[in-house]
């Protein structure tokens, strides 16, 4: 055999209190796919920032051999001109620049002093060829759906030249047509000899396009396997990270009889004057107590819009059509006039705005309810930890306690922190907008487990996904969303894959 | 050995915080020794605590607006044309003391919710709002003292404000003669109240088991800040006394710093800064805590206008002349993030003091005006470099 492309020996990384990886040892080999799954928190996510010099020389130790050279990245940059190239989950685009601004940005194509724009509007056709993307380079990134996005994130990769390219769970917000062109390009990219090592939580997409698959756990490398020959399974992946077998991820409620209409929603218009567009047309949907009710569709078709318009609606839509929540006509003009009438709303993009994430676990934990932890105006410091560590306690929230701040959480942390804030608020009515997006097998049967336990209660819910598997696995009525209207209701018993995206796609 | 080593993690891991102190502390010591003692003479001291207080009251306010992502650039000229119409309100309209300065207060807290109208409601950046303002407030000035010129301001009870002090407890005059008695029992009662505090603080996170420092080191930093205190009340009970301005900004530093802490109020006001998209979400109204920020920062402007026509006992036609700078800058090199969300009132109340400790001892030295806004121009880039790496550093 050959030597590896790249060599990652013992590599150790600690942050305060916490181990991020211990003693980790990674091979990739020149032109293969190599997949790296693990648990939220497993250290995934660090390992790539020490490869790429995020982390710098010095900071962790252990060796990086990449082309068979001892190498001591200080930042970025200089991984970058090694070639490697890393893509983040979270896409690092200009909207308001057109696309080949963005693919060309930070390493321009000169004349002299000047930018020479023909010469890069030419490459970035030819990049953009590469990743069968067929858009107009002129166009602006905001316009484009995160499917294209992420392509051109790629386009951007290929453009300087790259000899591995390491993509951080870049289908997480992707749909399943999205998903599987992306997946093409990698194996396309593959036969053109760029090697790559990708991240996701969606092992069957893992399983499908692995040449080799990395498993970690709690910072180590549990084993490395060949997944060439079609022996590696999901149940075998599952048993390496979580160290046990979960035989159905979706856990098994007693499906009551439904209970009295908790929201309904009739001949719901929306406009929204920013965009200059009308967002929801004619939608009509109710909930009942006790149920969840799945909303799939596909991404941009208005989900997260709708849940938006009935939450408070803050991003300030033109509404008409009427909204009853537990049977009384209600209209919310700010997401409190919700959270008091006990609907609450969980948004699909944690970070971007559910999140503070320069503020500690607690005070995420609290901050939709501080009058609850408050008297007359001044917070007990006391109660406050108290909350917090129930919700650490009841969720099983990994980190050393409750006074860590949520950006040094792993997204599936993070995302229960999200959870705990609005059970916190001890809301009736729960909108849960890709509650389990980014999230490791693990911590979604955890997930699953607490929305059972919740409707069980009595609370309802309504849960936004773009996961088919989950959607049929968790509702009991989904809903389908297309541009903007209800294009149709099916009980989960008559639900399929394919019904679904028969209705999504019309 | 290891109590070297703990003194050495704790710095570097709190370093952001410290790291004014021992920017003052640094400052003070070098002015000493340049004018060989007069800095730290008590007259000194006391001139630059009410030099402080305009400008210290102003980056109080000034925290709270950087703090939710804006700035406000009219409270300099706002404080000057308050303090005018305090001085008119007073002069001409012969109002008693008790009724202008209320009526002033009110009249800033107005303008300042004129600017958040301009902010909320009509989504203009609060940098062009707030310029906006700082030219019309500049007009408003001269405009109100047009044929006046200075207003000189004869109420004796106005300008105490800006330079009396607090009386003394009657019937002990025997008792430690040339020293202020109730001076010294405040200052007493401040280094109870803090070893108190922090104590108990101590122990509640403690009993959670969170981390707390090692306790060598909470017994330094306890030791030191009761030094300080001490210090700094006896080189006031040696002379005058407590100087109202003093008392009023000691009473605004309470105020908002508790509030900043311990309330709700103040938890809404991190997390618009932390994510204003996240708290709107969360059900914090964002547009009614912009006008409360902005509300607050035009009455402390107010504020800043009567202690400093009091202090000059009139009212200029320059008055406020870049105290919005300095106070920006206070809040600055007292730790208060760009980026929003993070500062401490207290810090900036150090940050004021930093950068009137550097003019006051500049001037004794005799340094030029032009030398000294250089001086101070660097001080603030050095400030902000250091916040800036050390935060990168903890990251
Ligand atoms: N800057 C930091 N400070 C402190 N702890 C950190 C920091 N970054 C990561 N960690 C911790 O290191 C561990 C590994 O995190 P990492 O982000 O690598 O996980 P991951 O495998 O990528 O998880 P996910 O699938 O959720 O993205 C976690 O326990 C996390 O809390
Ligand atoms: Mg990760």
């Amino acid at each position: 055999m050959n030597t590896p492309l790249l060599e990652m020996r013992n590599i150790t990384k600690e942050f305060p209190g916490v181990k991020a990886l211990d003693n980790v040892s990674f091979q990739v080999a020149q032109g293969e796919i190599h997949c790296l799954v693990g648990e939220n928190g497993a250290g995934k996510s660090t390992l790539m920032k020490v490869l790429s010099g995020v982390y710098p020389h010095g900071t962790y130790s252990g060796d990086i051999l990449f082309g068979g050279e001892v190498q001591t990245f200080n930042n970025i940059s200089d991984s970058e001109k090694a070639g490697i190239a890393i893509i983040y989950q979270e896409l690092a685009l200009v909207p308001e620049l057109t696309v080949y601004e963005n693919i060309f940005i930070g390493h321009e194509i000169r004349n002299g002093f000047m930018v020479d724009w023909n010469e890069t509007i030419k490459r970035a056709t030819e990049v953009l060829k590469k990743v069968k993307l067929d858009v107009n380079p002129a166009a602006k990134i905001k316009d484009l759906g995160v499917g294209k996005q992420q392509l051109v994130e790629i386009a951007k990769a290929l453009s300087k030249d790259v000899k591995l390219l390491i993509l951080d769970e870049p289908t997480a917000a992707l749909n399943e047509v999205d998903s599987e062109n992306l997946l093409d390009l990698l194996r396309d990219l593959k036969n053109h000899g760029v090697t790559c090592i990708l991240i996701s939580h969606k092992l069957k997409e893992v399983i499908e396009i692995a040449d080799t698959i990395t498993v970690l756990r709690d910072g180590k490398t549990i084993c490395t396997l060949d997944a060439r020959n079609g022996q590696v399974t999901e149940q075998i992946l599952v048993k390496n990270m979580v160290g046990r077998e979960i035989d159905n991820i979706y856990p098994k409620r007693e499906r009551q009889q439904a209970g009295e209409v908790v929201l309904e929603v009739r001949d719901w218009n929306a406009y929204d004057p920013k965009a200059g567009r009308a967002i929801l047309k004619d939608v009509n949907f109710n909930l009942r107590k006790g149920e969840i009710v799945g909303f799939s569709g596909l991404i941009g078709s208005g989900r997260t819009e709708l849940a938006l318009s009935i939450f408070g609606n803050p991003d300030s839509y033109h509404l008409s059509g009427d909204l009853f929540v537990k049977g009384q006509p209600r209209k919310f003009s700010h997401p409190r006039d919700a959270i008091d009438a006990g609907v609450a709303y969980s948004t699909e993009d944690r970070k971007g705005d559910g999140l503070i994430l320069i503020q500690d676990v607690k005070q995420n934990i609290t901050l939709a309810n501080l009058v609850e932890i408050a008297t007359r105006g001044v917070v007990d410091n006391n109660a406050e930890v108290r909350v917090a560590n129930e919700y650490k306690g009841s969720l099983n929230i990994k980190t050393p306690s409750v006074e860590q701040k949520v950006s040094n959480l792993s997204g599936g942390n993070q995302q229960k922190v999200c959870l705990g804030k609005w059970l916190f608020v001890k809301p009736d009515i729960l909108i849960l907008d890709e509650p389990t997006r980014g999230i490791d097998v693990g911590a979604k049967y955890e997930i699953y487990t607490i929305m059972t336990r919740l409707v069980e209660q009595g609370m309802s819910i309504i849960m936004i996904s773009s996961e088919l598997p989950e959607i049929l696995g968790m509702s009991d009525r989904v809903y389908v969303v297309a541009s903007g209207k209800i294009a149709g209701e099916l009980p989960v018993e008559e639900a399929t894959q394919e019904k679904i995206m028969h209705l999504a796609t019309n | 050995m290891s109590f070297f080593n703990n003194a050495k993690n704790v710095l570097q891991q709190n370093i952001r915080e410290y790291g004014m102190y021992i920017a003052l502390f640094v400052i003070m010591i070098i002015f000493t020794i340049t004018t060989s003692g007069t800095f730290l003479s008590s007259r000194n001291i006391v001139n630059l605590v009410n030099q402080t207080g305009y400008i210290a009251v102003l980056a109080v306010g000034m925290t709270l607006v950087i703090i939710i992502r804006h700035i406000d650039l009219s409270v300099g000229f706002l404080a000057g044309f308050m303090g005018a119409i305090a001085a008119i309100a007073l002069v001409y309209w012969g109002l008693p003391v008790y009724a202008v300065i209320p009526m002033v207060l009110a009249l800033g807290a107005f303008a300042g919710l004129i600017t958040a109208f301009l902010v909320a409601q009509m989504k203009i950046p609060s940098f062009v709002a707030s310029l906006a303002g700082w030219l019309i407030y500049r007009g408003a000035i001269l405009v109100v003292t047009e044929g006046t010129g200075t207003i000189i301001i004869p109420d004796e009870a106005f300008n105490a404000i800006g330079n009396g002090f607090i009386p003394d407890i009657p019937g002990l005059d025997a008792f430690l003669p040339g020293v202020h008695k109730l001076t010294l029992v405040l200052g007493v009662l401040a280094i109870a109240a803090l070893v108190w505090g922090e104590l108990s603080n101590r122990q509640k996170k403690q009993s959670y088991g969170f981390e707390v420092l090692p306790i060598d080191m909470f017994i330094v930093k306890l030791v030191f800040m009761s030094v300080l205190i001490g210090a700094i009340t006896w080189v006031l009970a040696g002379y005058q006394g407590l100087s109202w301005t003093a008392v009023v900004v000691l009473i605004v530093t309470l105020i908002y710093n508790f509030v900043m802490s311990q309330t709700v109020l103040g938890r809404h006001i991190y997390a618009i800064g932390g994510n204003p998209d996240a708290a709107e979400l969360s059900g914090i109204n964002v547009n009614r805590l912009i006008y409360v920020v902005f509300g607050s920062m035009g009455m402390l402007s107010a504020l800043s206008g009567i202690l400093f026509a009091s202090r000059l006992q009139s009212a200029t036609t320059t008055a406020g002349n870049l105290f919005e700078l300095d106070a920006i800058a206070a809040t600055y090199v007292g730790g208060v993030s760009a980026a929003g969300g993070v500062g401490k009132v207290v810090g900036s109340i150090i940050g004021a003091l930093v950068m009137t400790s550097l003019t006051s001892g500049m001037n004794l030295m005799g340094i030029g005006i032009s030398y000294q806004y250089m001086v101070r121009g660097t001080v603030l880039a050095a400030a902000v470099i250091f916040d800036v790496t050390t935060r990168n550093r903890g990251k």
